[in-house]
């Protein structure tokens, strides 16, 4: 590969980073493979057999969630925003207590492997799976697009790897690494990548915190000065609006964004479906808990570590570095610690892309299998083995369209957090207000669950097409390029980059309007099992005895 | 997933007789009475944030100390409050919710609650709680 070595624009030392992300594989898998051969059953492809533990399950949940959106995103936009960049993480966390009060121990008393599982319980299955199975896609596809376009990113920046041809070609690897994982793994080899992912990262970003508030003394007020007095001429990093103040129509997208930050988690199909993978709903509850310490200890990692590298690097070398905003904490951890520390966080990112992708693909698949292939298409009359094998089937096509995606959205530039923070707009449209009617509204009907999926699903893609994500952002003034998916059009009417402000409430109304017109009676036998089997745990899935 | 063959499923005129017995009514009232308030303190408490850091920016930028002002500190106050209600939820479950759901499930499990045998009418010890 001649053009390996060839960008001067390369931090670090390629050689040493891929050392290190090889280590990580190679540990991976050998786990993977160990894990394999408890691979059974459809509830162990699924599920993991539903005996991962409480405290190893927040592991991986937290390995899950904390995708390089966090990571590399998060620590970007406070890098360059400051104060903006800060609610993408107050959002993210203060979601999980959607998750905790009202859904991951209902849900894990009362679904088998997926989110369709709670949403067709108590509805005609059929069209009810279907609309949920098409919802899990889209939200996984959006989220699989970030993770991609954050793994292109990373690889031009750390491998040296700059032509288009040879960053395809990375992208290509990191996609068949993934499916490799989910084939032989199923969810336990997934979990266990995940449970190690997430401590790595963890530690990673415990290093750097510490390096980074030991130079200022471990004085907060320090390290806000140093990011301000680098920061862009104008700006004040440490007050809000550096990103979204400037006018009313901005103010309007970033409320948008918290509304869909925090109703979006407990609509996330891949973090839904870890739930399943611990023996009762206590273990569910135990699992969010230590998701959330972990998940909000991190946050303030990242807090650090972005005024760290607005501070230490500067906006200026950031915005010019490939990979823009989301080259912060690589860059910073190469400003602190030299080539060693570069590849240790370059290692852990590439591990944080490997594991959320594998997660994701698994949620995806398993999705089209139960939910499409064995329900709608074959009407139940399958086995879990045959069941299985779709799933497997599936995870290479997605795989593949994944593949496809990170090489497209190599070119795009958007930042991961943002994209991450659409799914998280889809999965709180689509998913949580047909979810929480489901749990606690008697009255809710096929109709009303059909309207809410379809209308909040239609109306979040429909503005986002029309939105200046799509066509018609503004121009970047030293580059010439908008910052729209498409350049040189616009056909966008819609004037948030984030929908969630007007289709999350349309979604609820929806959901209730679809109820109240609907002539069906709810099914008042299945309405008590659901509620019955949601709060006591009798008759939840029980863990599979090897 | 078949049963155990020494266990038999439960019939849907035993979940319904279940959902219509005190103590289910009374694990209802407590999950309800806690989890509900509480999502809609921590939605209001963040949107209140997120609107005052959109449209009050100058009361946000009011300096505390050296360069750390209040949008900071109430950024940081809603990592604190994610962590106490988190606390506060599971001291709720563990005492209050989980005493009256393990013991209906062992009810359940043992068919208590078949129509026509009307032991669900003697509730258990964890309602008095």
């Amino acid at each position: 590969m001649p053009d390996l070595m060839a960008a001067d624009s390369t931090i670090g030392n390629p050689t040493i980073n891929i050392a290190i992300f090889g280590g990580f594989v190679l540990i991976t898998l050998a786990i993977t493979f160990k894990a394999s051969r408890n691979n059974k059953s459809a509830a162990d492809y699924y599920a993991a057999g539903r005996n991962i533990s409480g405290t190893q399950n927040g592991l991986a949940i937290a390995g899950d969630y904390l995708s390089a959106a966090s990571f590399l995103g998060i620590a970007g936009a406070i890098a360059v925003y400051g104060y903006d960049g800060f609610l993408y993480s107050i959002g993210f966390l203060v979601a999980w207590l959607v998750a905790l009060l009202l859904v991951a121990e209902l849900m894990r008393n009362t679904a088998r492997f997926t989110m369709a599982d709670v949403l067709a319980f108590r509805m005609r299955q059929r069209p009810v799976r279907m609309a949920a199975a098409i919802s899990t896609l889209v939200v996984s596809l959006f989220y699989l697009l970030a993770q991609m376009a954050g793994a292109g990113g990373l690889v031009t920046l750390l491998l040296g790897v700059t032509g288009e041809a040879a960053q395809a070609i990375v992208v290509t690897i990191v996609g068949a690494l993934m499916i490799f994982y989910v084939l032989v793994g199923g969810m336990r080899g997934t979990t266990y990548v995940q449970i190690i992912k997430a401590s790595l990262l963890i530690i990673g970003a415990l290093v750097m915190t510490l390096w980074v508030l030991g130079k200022y003394g471990f004085n907060l007020s320090a390290l806000l000065g140093g990011a301000q007095d680098m920061a862009v001429e104008g700006r004040d990093v440490t007050k809000p609006g550096a990103q979204y103040g400037a006018t009313n129509v901005s103010k309007l997208d970033f409320v948008s964004l918290g509304l869909a930050l925090v109703l979006g988690t407990a609509g996330l199909p891949h973090v839904l479906m870890r739930f399943y993978t611990v023996p009762t709903a206590k273990d569910a509850r135990k699992s969010v808990v230590w998701a959330i310490w972990l998940i909000g200890i991190f946050y303030l990692f990242s807090l650090v570590i972005g005024y760290g590298a607005g501070a230490l690097v500067g906006p200026e070398r950031i915005l010019g570095a490939p990979g823009a905003v989301n080259a912060a904490a690589p860059l910073l951890a190469f400003e602190l610690g030299g080539t060693v520390l570069l590849g240790i966080i370059a290692g852990v990112a590439f591990a944080t892309i490997l594991a959320v992708v594998a997660g994701l693909t698994i949620t995806a698949s398993a999705s089209f299998a139960h939910d499409v292939y064995a329900s709608v298409i074959k009407k139940g009359k399958v086995t879990g083995n045959g069941e299985v094998k779709v799933a497997r089937i599936t995870a290479v096509v997605i795989g593949a369209i994944s593949i496809g995606l990170g090489i497209l959205a190599l070119q795009a530039g958007l930042n991961i957090a943002f994209l991450v923070a659409l799914a998280f707009a889809i999965a709180a449209s689509a998913n949580l207000p047909t979810i929480i009617y489901t749990l606690f509204w008697k009255k809710f009907t096929t109709q009303g669950a059909l309207w809410s999926i379809y209308g909040g699903l239609i109306a979040c893609l429909v503005l986002i097409a029309f939105s200046p994500v799509v066509s018609g952002g503004p121009l970047n003034a030293t580059t010439g390029k908008s910052t729209s998916l498409l350049q040189d059009v616009d056909f966008s009417w819609f004037p948030l980059n984030n929908p969630g402000l007007v289709s999350i409430p349309l979604s609820f109304f929806l959901g209730w309007l679809g109820s109240k017109l609907s002539k069906e009676k709810p099914d008042q036998l299945k309405n008590a099992e659901l509620e019955v089997r949601a709060l006591t745990g009798i008759g939840a899935e029980k863990a599979v005895a090897h | 997933m078949t049963p155990p063959p020494d266990r038999r499923a439960l019939t849907p005129e035993e979940y319904l007789e279940a959902q219509n017995s005190p103590e289910f009514a009374e694990l209802k009232r407590r999950f309800r009475r806690f989890a509900f308030p509480m999502t809609f303190a921590f939605l209001a408490w963040y949107l209140l944030y997120v609107l005052l850091s959109t449209y009050a920016p100058d009361f946000m930028s009011t300096q505390v100390f050296g360069n750390v002002n209040l949008g900071i500190l109430l950024g940081l106050g809603q990592f604190l409050t994610t962590f106490v209600i988190t606390h506060l939820y599971v001291a709720h479950a563990n005492k209050r919710t989980d005493p009256i759901s393990d013991e209906m499930r062992e009810r359940l499990e043992r068919h208590d609650f078949a129509p026509g045998t009307g032991t669900h009418e003697t509730t258990g010890g964890a309602t008095r709680a």
